[in-house]
């Protein structure tokens, strides 16, 4: 069976222009459209997230830049139109002569008083007024609710992206070393995968998020540390079934090494399931994130993730605030359902055997 | 298959000791020392030596491993560092809340789910399939604290038809009130990936052999579907439920805290966040084992209403 497999290509003797793995599976995956339109969505997202990581966008998220709760422009009637006119201030005038009670000589802190205002232009702050409206409205604190979308998607994101990239090459090393040494290692590795198994995910995130505390950096490697398990398995089933193939003994005859047997020559091979398992786990970790930020275990106060940004709308909702909540909901929906169009979408083009 | 149980039995040991290594390691090595924390404004050398003593804080790390485990055994976690309560108490007072509400969505989901997921298996790539497949995937878009938070808004603060949050003391009064909110947007969140799960079972059983003979001796599709497909299509998912029942236990954390109720997730939570660290290692401890039992349950199961399966 495996040899059949292994000689095909020499069999067929097409002299056509000998086509890449990778190549054959974007060539599958442009055919798919739901898949091309899910990907320019996703490398929209990415490139956004990055934008934002590197401060480039989103970066004055913190900003006062309108009045608590400021509704989306398209939605407020003038507030003209809502308020009776304000009255003509006439009595500011005559009130405006400064009420003079002693003269400079005679002020004890006179001289400060001058120095002082010779300085206040210096130190004036520039106050640029509120405004009553945004485009998509304004948060407790008058913050811009796209700034701040856009600010904390990126954080998702990047816990995303980065705690999915620590959890594969944790499951890889670890399901790699298992499945290929099999013996006293495979039992050792196994019985530390049932451990981590016995316990569920959400328990076990918890349970290191209150030793590990708040923060970024931490939730990454927290996740990473619960959730190698799935990588785990897979990879150690790829690695016991491929360790035997006339491949990896070829490799062996001409006197590879262990390492470069497992890295170079398997790796490779499996690389199409690393990158569908990495984006499913892109976007659990996504979702995990936004539960441990709600529940106030994600990142820290100075910090904006989707999460924490749900987090507030309980509170914004019952003063008929709603705008925060839809915007995030508009971003996390569009972020994960992408991502997962694109999973299927991965999966069919690169993996076409497992089509049904 | 006596034998079967037993070597499964003996083989949770090394997963329970696995555990227990991993929980000390978590909390009595990385965790701190819990003495500052609970010695609280009134810190003196003498009273913080006096809850060390008292937590066998003072004892090398193998001695106080050792006091875990005899825990463990007994099942005996001592008592809670935040309202002093025995651990046990507070798990036996969680649970029911915990169940009742989980165990009432477990039954709802199954009962929606497996109907619907034959039906558009049933009129597979038809209309009724690729509404059903798009609803799932707009419903599983939607993240679950989006349903929370406005389920409790527009269904039960704006219109009233449900209780904002609360629990009773009675389990009646519960279910017909404060239950069905909760488990609505439970159901919302779980429903879809469910329908599509068990449909996959479905369609791959309609695709066997024996489904064609049956229709060629003439069977009425009626018993076709209900007879032979069903029967066969809910191995897979009697399997999987199994294995999901020890989740029931912690219960649905979000929910929990979400609409108050005094489950196991909520005291997650609390411990979580209190770093109340008895409770947390009595759960996972409890967990790990409902887990490793469930899974023994769910292969017996299997071989039950499976006579082809094979235990090894």
């Amino acid at each position: 069976m495996t040899s059949t497999v292994q000689a095909a290509p020499a069999m067929t003797g097409t002299p056509e222009v000998h086509r890449g793995f990778w190549a054959l599976g974007w060539r599958r995956l442009k055919r798919d459209k739901v898949a091309m339109i899910s990907l320019v969505v996703v490398g929209a997202f990415l490139a956004l997230a990055v934008a934002g990581w590197f401060n480039i966008i989103g970066d004055g998220w913190r900003k006062e830049v309108a009045i608590p709760y400021a509704a989306p422009s398209w939605l407020m009637q003038s507030a003209e139109e809502t308020l009776p006119p304000a009255e003509e201030d006439t009595t500011s005038a005559k009130s405006s002569a400064p009420i003079v009670t002693m003269t400079q000589a005679e002020d004890p802190i006179g001289k400060e008083v001058a120095l002082a205002r010779q300085n206040m232009g210096k130190y004036a702050s520039v106050e640029t007024p509120l405004r009553e409206t945004l485009p998509f409205g304004a948060d407790l604190r008058g913050r811009d609710v796209i700034v701040k979308t856009i600010k904390g998607t990126s954080t998702s994101v990047f816990v995303g992206i980065f705690g999915a990239l620590f959890t594969l090459l944790l499951g890889t090393v670890l399901g790699a070393i298992s499945g290929y040494f099999g013996g006293k290692v495979d039992d050792f590795l196994n019985w530390f995968y049932s451990v981590f198994t016995s316990v569920p995910d959400m328990l076990l995130l918890l349970s290191f998020a209150a030793v590990a505390g708040r923060g970024i950096k931490t939730i990454i490697i927290v996740m990473a540390l619960t959730s190698w398990t799935g990588t785990y398995r897979l990879v150690r089933a790829e690695y016991l079934k491929l360790k035997n193939r006339e491949f990896v003994q070829a490799a062996s005859a001409i006197g590879a090494s262990d390492a470069r047997r497992i890295f170079v020559h398997i790796l490779p091979n499996i690389s199409h399931l690393l990158l569908v398992q990495f984006s499913l786990l892109t976007v659990s970790l996504i979702k995990y994130e936004a539960i441990l930020s709600f529940l106030g275990f994600g990142v820290g106060v100075t910090q904006v993730s989707l999460g924490s940004m749900l987090a507030e709308a309980p509170a914004e909702l019952v003063q008929g605030v709603w705008w925060q909540m839809v915007a995030v909901t508009i971003a996390m929906s569009l972020l994960v359902t992408a991502f997962s169009l694109l999973i299927d979408g991965l999966r069919d083009a690169f993996d076409p055997k497992a089509n049904k | 298959m006596f034998a079967y149980i037993v070597r499964r039995v003996l083989q949770m040991i090394p997963t329970l000791f696995g555990v227990m290594l991993l929980v000390f390691v978590l909390f009595n090595v990385f965790g701190g020392d819990p003495s500052l924390v609970l010695a609280g404004k009134h810190l003196t050398a003498e009273s913080l030596a006096n809850i060390r003593a008292q937590l066998g804080l003072d004892k090398s790390q193998s001695a106080q491993f050792l006091i875990f485990v005899k825990q463990v055994l007994t099942l005996d976690f001592g008592t809670s560092w935040s309202t002093q309560q025995p651990v046990s108490d507070i798990i036996g007072s969680r649970i029911g809340p915990s169940l009742l509400l989980t165990g009432s969505m477990l039954v709802v989901d199954l009962l929606i789910a497996i109907p619907l997921a034959a039906t558009v298996a049933y009129f597979r790539r038809g209309l009724t399939d690729r509404i059903v497949t798009i609803c799932c995937t707009i419903a599983m878009s939607v993240s679950a604290l989006v349903y929370i938070i406005a389920g409790q808004y527009w269904l039960a603060y704006k219109f009233g038809w449900f209780p904002v949050s609360g629990w009773s003391a009675s389990a009646w009064h519960n279910l017909w009130y404060y239950v069905p909110l909760p488990m609505l947007m439970g159901l919302m969140v779980s429903l879809g990936p469910d329908i599509r799960f068990y449909r996959s079972f479905f369609i791959e059983e309609l695709g066997n052999d024996y489904v064609r003979t049956a229709r060629a001796k003439g069977l009425s599709e009626r018993v076709v579907m209900l007879k032979h497909v069903l029967r066969n299509a809910l191995i897979p998912v009697v399997t999987t439920v199994m294995m999901s029942l020890p989740y029931l236990l912690i219960g649905a954390l979000v929910l929990e805290t979400f609409f108050s109720i005094p489950g196991m997730g909520n005291a997650v939570v609390l411990a979580v966040n209190n770093s109340d660290f008895p409770i947390i290692k009595a759960i996972t401890v409890y967990i790990a084992l409902a887990t490793m039992v469930f899974n023994l349950l769910a292969d017996l199961i299997y071989k039950l209403i499976d006579p082809r399966v094979q235990l090894t």
